[in-house]
């Protein structure tokens, strides 16, 4: 179940250090254009929405629905190989963005296109953290 | 300047096996490029230009040197499983434009035996949309086109019995195939009934995971004049690139929106004129997404069009995949554009298995997908006629 899911270390490339290090403080960050103001996913100091050189980093909310999600029964992935049933789903964030990520502290079962979802955080422990989604039930809409 | 009818297809070759543990990738490249030389009625010292993806070497160099081309013209563009057909495009291109005579695609693989490279062949440093997307458990390409069917399901109403209507489809055509690794002819409940590998994607909804490979010589109009052999006209070709689009990536569509139309208006054809398909079916959702994106149906009513056999030859509305398709008969290399425009060609020369050759197949179309439709994916539609269409 999705409680024993890996977290795998993320590998830390150039552009986005303060993006992992947020995390280990439960932020979310997203990039957006300091000239055309359009939140940018994947973070990249650069906007594919304008070719905007000047961009930065801003914290999300943290919100969001699914966008779309599968259940995945068989797996070659270390790791995750050992946690079937697990989800893994495009969130579409309260910004835009559709991010990937997985679906948690639900049954796969319940999970649903349109479900509100909220961000949290599941520690590496290698100074960082994964962005996964649970349910949102303050965001009050039928599941 | 169009390629329309600047550029024949004079030879193809597909491997004859499915599992090949005991040679090299190069050597398969060599066979197989042996073969449709041999099928055209040319030989190695005629090639001029050479077309091959990236996982076939350093570029073209590795290949090149095995079968000792001597090119004036190469191309490596990749763009994953729709690669051979952008090569077929770009060949022709290169022919009509008088940078060559005589060029040969080729594509090897070996997944069943070997594990291939990883994402991007296996070289350089993992691009910045990986580190974000290789976190979360994605299993293959199967998980990203799952993410695509719950969607289209979601918007359209799409049935698991709709998608599985593909694979019956396929094997209907894989039976008459002695070389398909699947010959069994599949019904809707099996599929449905197969193990669920990503939701809403039974294992029967994949296409098989083979060794071999395949290839195809493309020809200038004076070559294929002097040649005894049948070949296929080079109507028309269109390419695209479609990704994540800064994060709003929409997955109920493909790239073939803007390749097909390219291609068509190159041809200079309709839909109504085209007798034959391959269609790109690394899963049975790949096949719906792309004829409603060519224009065969209405956005979201592919799972529709595809019952009451529309697909399956030779007398369906519109005949599919003769072969057997990467659902049942091959997909090497995990790339299925190369057997999608061999078995066009068969067609168009009469050749594909008598139980389902097309009367009077005259103009056909190839359509390769790479990458993935859950995220980035290349798309290339051929259009391809007899020698007098």
């Amino acid at each position: 179940m999705s409680s024993t899911l890996p977290n795998p270390v993320p590998a830390v490339s150039p552009g986005s250090e303060e993006f992992w290090a947020a995390t280990a403080e439960g932020k979310l960050l997203l990039r957006h254009c300091d000239d055309c103001g359009t939140p940018i996913w994947y973070p990249r100091p650069f906007c594919p929405a304008c070719g905007s050189l000047n961009t930065s980093w801003f914290e999300a909310s943290g919100r969001g629905t699914v966008y779309t999600f599968t259940v995945v029964h068989r797996s070659g992935v270390p790791g995750y190989r050992d946690a079937l049933p697990y989800v893994v789903a495009y969130v579409e964030l309260a910004e835009g963005p559709r991010v990937m990520t997985n679906i948690v502290d639900c049954d796969p079962d319940q999970v649903t296109v349109g479900m509100p979802v909220r961000v949290v955080f599941h520690d590496t422990g290698q100074g960082n953290a994964l962005y996964r989604f649970q349910p949102d039930p303050s965001a009050g809409a039928d599941r | 300047m169009s390629i329309r009818g600047k550029a024949f297809i004079a030879g193809i070759y597909e491997h004859p096996l499915r599992e090949i543990p005991d040679r090299s990738n190069s050597q398969i490249h060599a066979e197989v490029a042996a073969g449709a030389l041999a099928d055209a009625g040319l030989s190695f010292s005629d090639v001029d230009a050479y077309f091959c993806d990236g996982s076939a070497g350093f570029g073209p160099l590795s290949n090149a040197d095995y079968m000792g081309l001597r090119l004036t013209h190469v191309d490596s563009t990749e763009t994953g499983g729709s690669s051979y057909v952008v090569h077929v495009g770009h060949a022709a291109e290169a022919i009509a434009a008088g940078k060559c005579q005589v060029a040969l695609v080729t594509l090897a693989g070996r997944p069943r035996s070997a594990a291939m490279g990883g994402g991007r062949g296996g070289f350089g440093d993992p691009t910045p949309d990986a580190l974000f997307e290789g976190l979360w458990g994605m299993s293959g390409a199967v998980t990203g086109y799952a993410l695509a069917a719950t969607r289209h399901m979601h918007e359209f109403g799409t049935t698991s019995e709709q998608l599985a209507e593909v694979k019956v489809a396929a094997s209907l055509h894989a039976q008459h195939n002695p070389n398909a690794f699947l010959r069994e002819v599949f019904t809707v409940e099996q599929v449905l009934d197969s193990p669920m590998i990503c939701s809403p994607l039974h294992r029967d909804d994949c296409c098989v995971v083979t060794d071999g490979g395949g290839a195809v010589v493309v020809v200038s109009p004076e070559v294929a004049r002097d040649l005894n052999r049948t070949s296929a006209k080079v109507l028309g070709h269109g390419e695209a690139i479609k990704h994540a689009e800064n994060g709003r990536l929409d997955l109920t569509y493909t790239g073939a929106v803007v390749s097909g139309p390219r291609a068509f208006e190159e041809a200079g054809v309709s839909h109504a004129d085209i007798d034959y398909v391959s269609i790109y079916d690394s899963f049975t959702i790949t096949v719906i997404e792309t004829l409603e994106d060519l224009g065969f149906c209405e956005k979201g009513k592919g799972g529709r069009f595809v019952l009451d056999g529309t697909l399956v030859a030779p007398h369906g509305r519109l005949p599919f995949n003769t072969d057997g398709g990467g659902l049942c008969n091959n997909h090497p290399a995990n790339r299925g554009g190369m057997t999608k425009v061999i078995e066009a060609v068969r067609q168009l020369r009469g050749e594909a298995h008598p139980a389902v050759q097309v009367p009077n197949c005259t103009v056909a179309l190839a359509h390769g997908t790479g990458g993935s439709i859950g995220a980035r994916m290349g798309s290339s539609t051929l259009i391809m006629g007899t020698e007098d269409a």
